[in-house]
C-alpha cells in the first residue's frame, strides 16, 4: 500500500472588483437616494435667503408682533411684518381640530381593532382611506357650503349655554368663518391620519397579553385600559402629532372657512382667526416684492415648524413600532 | 314502540325573556325621560333631542350593568357606547361629502363642458356656456410632468433604501418620512422662489408640475420601498450567483418582479397630487383660456378652476365650482380604485 502524498493546492485569492456598470449603478442610485435631502435643504435655503432681509429688519418681532402693515410708497412709513397673530391662530385651530379629532380617531381605531364585526372592518378601512385621498379644496367647499350653516347653529348653542366661559364669549354677532368652524373642518381632514396610525399601532399589541387580561376576568374596557393603551401610547401620540402637522400646513380648506384677521383674540366662536398657510395665499395675489419677501419668511417659519413636528412624530412612532 | 322525546337543548348562557325585562323597562324609561326633558326644559329642537337621548341612554345602560355586576361593567358599557359612536362619526362625513358633491355638481355636468373653456364666458353666464377643458388639459399636463420628474427620484430613493442599504439609509428614510409632511404651500413658495424670482421665468404649467413633484416624491418613495422590501432576497442572490452584476440583477430581476407594485406606487402619488390646490395658486397663473403649451403662459388645472369659481361667488360660478369638484373627485377616486385593483390583484408579488 502506498500512501499518496497529497500536496495542497495554493490558496486561490478571491477578489471582487466592482465592475464599471455596478459603479455607475451605485452612484446613480445613491445620488437619487440623497435627492430628498437635497430638496429639503434647497427649500430651507431658498426660503431663508429670500426672507433674510425681513428677518434682519424685523428681528424677533417677526414671530411675536401681530401687525402686518404694507404702507403705500407715498406715505413713506416703514413696513411692519409680524406673524405672531397668525402663529397663534394656527395653534388655536390646530388644537381645536385635535380636540375633536383625537377622541373620535382613537375611538374609531379601537372600534376597528376590537369591536367591529368582521364584515364591517374592510369597508370601514376603505372609507378611511378614501377620506384621506379627498383633496383639500373639496373639504373647503364642503365646509363652506354644507358644514358652516350647521356649525354656525352649534356655535350659537355653545355660546348660549357656555357663554360665561371667556373663550365662548361673543363681542359681535358674527358666528361664520370662525376658528371653531375651521377647526371642525380640519378635524374631519385629520381623522383618517390619526385613525389609521392608531389602528396600525393597536394591531401590534401582543395577543398573549390581551388574552392574559381576559383570562384574569377583565372586561373589554379594562383590557384596553391596562394592555392596549400602555402599549400603544407613543404611537397614538405620534399619530396625533402627524395630524397636527397636517392641520398646521393646511391652506385652501382653512382659507375658505376662516376669516383672517391680524389680531389675537381668545374667543374661538368669533369670525376672526389666523393661519400662516392661508395668510400666505391671502396676501400673495397683491404682494409687492418687499411683502413677497415677508411671505417667504413666513413660509420658512411654517416649514421649520411642520418639519420639527413631523420629525418628532415619526421618531415617536418608529420607536413605538419597534418595541 | 314508545317514542322518546328529545328535550330541546337549553342554552344556559343565553338570555331568557325574564332577563331582558330590565333592559326593556330601561329603554322605555329612556325614551320617556328624554321626551320629558325636552318638553319641560329650555333644551329644544332635534339636536337637543339627539344629545339628551344619547346621554340618557348611556347612563341607563351603565346603570343596568352597574346594578347587575359592578362598577367595572358599568364603565365597560359606557366605553362601548362611546367607541361605537366614534366609529359612526368616521363614516358620516364621507357620506355627506359624496352626497353633496353629487347633488350639487351633477347639474352643471354635461358633455359640452369638456369641449370648451371659459375664455369668452362671463361668470354669471348660464351653465350650458363655457367649460373646463382648459382645466382638464392643465391637470393632465401637470400630473404627467410631475410624474416624469418624481417617479425616477422616488424609485431611485427606494432602490437606495432596499438594494444599496448604505450607511445613510436610516437618515434618508427619516427625511423622506418628514418630507411627506411638508405643507403644500411651502412647495409652491419654494418653486416660486427658484423658478420665478431666481431664474426669472413666468407662470406656467411646468412650474406647477415641479411644485407638485416635491409633494409626490415622498409618496412614491415610501410606497416603492414597501413593495421592494417584499421581493424575496432569494431572487437577488440567485441573480448574483449566476454571475450577474448588481445592476443587471436589479434591472432584470428585482424591478420586473416588483413591476405592478411600483405602478401602484406611481398611481398613489398621482392620486395624492391631482387635487392639490395651494402650490398651483402660486405657480400657474390660472388662465381661463385653453393653453396647450405647458412651458409658457398662464394655465389652469381643475382645483384652480374650482378655486377661481368659488372666489367669484356668483350663483352660476358656485355651480361651476361644484361641477369641477365632481370631475376632480371622479378622477381622484378613479386613480384610488385603480391602486386598489392593482394591489389587490393576485400578482407575482
Amino acid at each position: 500500500m502506498s500512501t499518496a502524498t497529497s500536496t495542497l493546492p495554493p490558496k486561490r485569492v478571491i477578489t471582487t472588483k466592482p465592475r464599471f456598470s455596478d459603479k455607475v449603478f451605485r452612484a446613480v442610485v445613491t445620488t437619487g437616494g440623497f435627492s430628498s435631502l437635497v430638496i429639503l435643504g434647497l427649500i430651507s435655503l431658498f426660503l431663508l435667503y429670500n426672507g433674510l432681509n425681513v428677518f434682519k429688519s424685523e428681528g424677533l418681532k417677526f414671530v411675536t408682533g401681530f401687525d402686518w402693515v404694507v404702507p403705500l410708497p407715498e406715505e413713506g412709513l416703514a413696513a411692519q411684518y409680524g406673524i405672531g397673530a397668525m402663529l397663534y391662530g394656527t395653534v388655536v385651530i390646530g388644537l381645536i381640530a385635535l380636540f375633536f379629532a383625537f377622541p373620535i380617531s382613537v375611538g374609531a381605531a379601537l372600534f376597528l381593532s376590537y369591536y367591529a364585526p368582521e364584515w364591517l372592518k374592510k369597508p370601514m378601512v376603505l372609507v378611511i382611506d378614501v377620506m384621506a385621498a379627498i383633496p383639500s379644496i373639496v373639504f373647503g367647499l364642503w365646509g363652506f357650503f354644507v358644514l358652516m350653516p350647521h356649525a354656525e347653529y352649534w356655535a350659537k348653542l355653545i355660546h348660549k349655554y357656555f357663554g360665561f366661559i371667556p373663550i365662548f364669549d361673543m363681542p359681535a354677532n358674527a358666528f361664520t368663518r370662525s376658528p371653531f368652524i375651521a377647526g371642525l373642518v380640519l378635524a374631519i381632514m385629520i381623522i383618517p391620519i390619526i385613525t389609521s396610525i392608531s389602528r396600525e399601532i393597536f394591531a401590534q399589541t401582543p395577543l398573549d397579553r390581551i388574552q392574559a387580561a381576559y383570562a384574569l376576568g377583565a372586561t373589554k374596557w379594562s383590557m384596553i385600559k391596562s394592555v392596549v393603551f400602555p402599549y400603544g401610547r407613543g404611537g397614538v401620540v405620534g399619530g396625533a402629532m402627524l395630524g397636527l402637522g397636517r392641520a398646521i400646513g393646511e391652506t385652501v380648506a382653512v382659507y375658505t372657512v376662516l376669516n383672517i384677521v391680524f389680531d389675537i383674540r381668545i374667543e374661538v366662536l368669533l369670525s376672526a382667526g389666523g393661519s400662516v398657510a392661508s395668510m400666505i395665499v391671502n396676501k400673495f395675489g397683491e404682494a409687492n416684492p418687499e411683502e413677497l419677501k415677508a411671505l417667504m419668511a413666513s413660509g420658512f417659519v411654517l416649514f421649520l415648524v411642520t418639519l420639527l413636528i413631523n420629525f418628532l412624530a415619526n421618531f415617536i412612532i418608529n420607536r413605538t413600532a419597534r418595541e | 314502540m314508545s317514542t322518546t322525546t328529545i328535550p330541546r337543548p337549553s342554552k344556559p348562557w343565553g338570555v331568557n325573556f325574564k332577563q331582558t325585562i330590565p333592559d326593556m323597562i330601561a329603554a322605555f324609561a329612556t325614551v320617556l325621560l328624554t321626551y320629558a326633558i325636552v318638553a319641560y326644559t329650555p333644551l329644544k329642537g332635534k339636536l337637543a333631542f339627539v344629545i339628551v337621548l344619547f346621554l340618557v341612554a348611556v347612563m341607563a345602560s351603565a346603570a343596568i350593568s352597574g346594578i347587575r355586576r359592578d362598577r367595572k361593567a358599568a364603565m365597560n358599557s359606557i366605553s362601548t357606547v362611546m367607541i361605537y359612536v366614534a366609529g359612526m362619526f368616521v363614516i358620516f362625513p364621507l357620506g355627506s361629502i359624496l352626497y353633496e358633491i353629487i347633488k350639487r355638481g351633477i347639474g352643471g355636468l354635461s358633455f359640452g363642458i369638456f369641449t370648451t373653456d371659459m375664455a369668452v364666458t362671463a361668470s354669471d353666464a348660464p351653465l350650458n356656456e363655457g367649460g373646463l377643458i382648459h382645466a382638464v388639459i392643465g391637470t393632465l399636463y401637470i400630473v404627467v410632468i410631475a410624474s416624469l420628474i418624481s417617479v425616477p427620484i422616488g424609485i431611485l430613493t427606494a432602490l437606495y433604501l432596499t438594494e444599496i442599504k448604505g450607511k445613510a439609509s436610516g437618515t434618508v428614510r427619516f427625511f423622506v418620512q418628514a418630507m411627506s409632511g411638508i405643507p403644500s404651500i411651502v412647495a409652491g413658495l419654494f418653486i416660486y422662489a427658484v423658478w420665478m424670482i431666481a431664474l426669472g421665468n413666468q407662470y406656467s404649467a411646468f412650474a406647477g408640475a415641479m411644485a407638485l413633484s416635491i409633494l409626490m416624491v415622498p409618496t412614491v418613495a415610501r410606497t416603492s420601498e414597501e413593495v421592494l422590501k417584499l421581493i424575496p432576497s432569494d431572487l437577488r442572490e440567485a441573480g448574483l450567483a449566476m454571475g450577474g452584476t448588481q445592476w443587471r440583477t436589479v434591472a432584470m430581476i428585482v424591478v420586473p418582479a416588483a413591476q405592478s407594485g411600483l405602478i401602484t406606487a406611481v398611481i398613489l402619488g398621482v392620486a395624492r397630487v391631482a387635487g392639490e390646490t395651494a402650490p398651483l395658486l402660486l405657480t400657474m397663473g390660472g388662465a381661463d383660456a385653453l393653453n396647450l403649451n405647458p412651458f409658457a403662459g398662464n394655465s389652469s388645472a381643475i382645483p384652480f378652476y374650482v378655486w377661481k369659481n368659488f372666489l367669484l361667488g356668483t350663483e352660476t360660478a358656485i355651480d361651476r365650482a361644484w361641477s369641477g369638484v365632481l370631475v376632480l373627485m371622479i378622477i381622484v377616486l378613479f386613480f384610488f380604485a385603480l391602486t386598489r385593483f392593482l394591489s389587490g390583484r393576485k400578482g407575482r408579488f
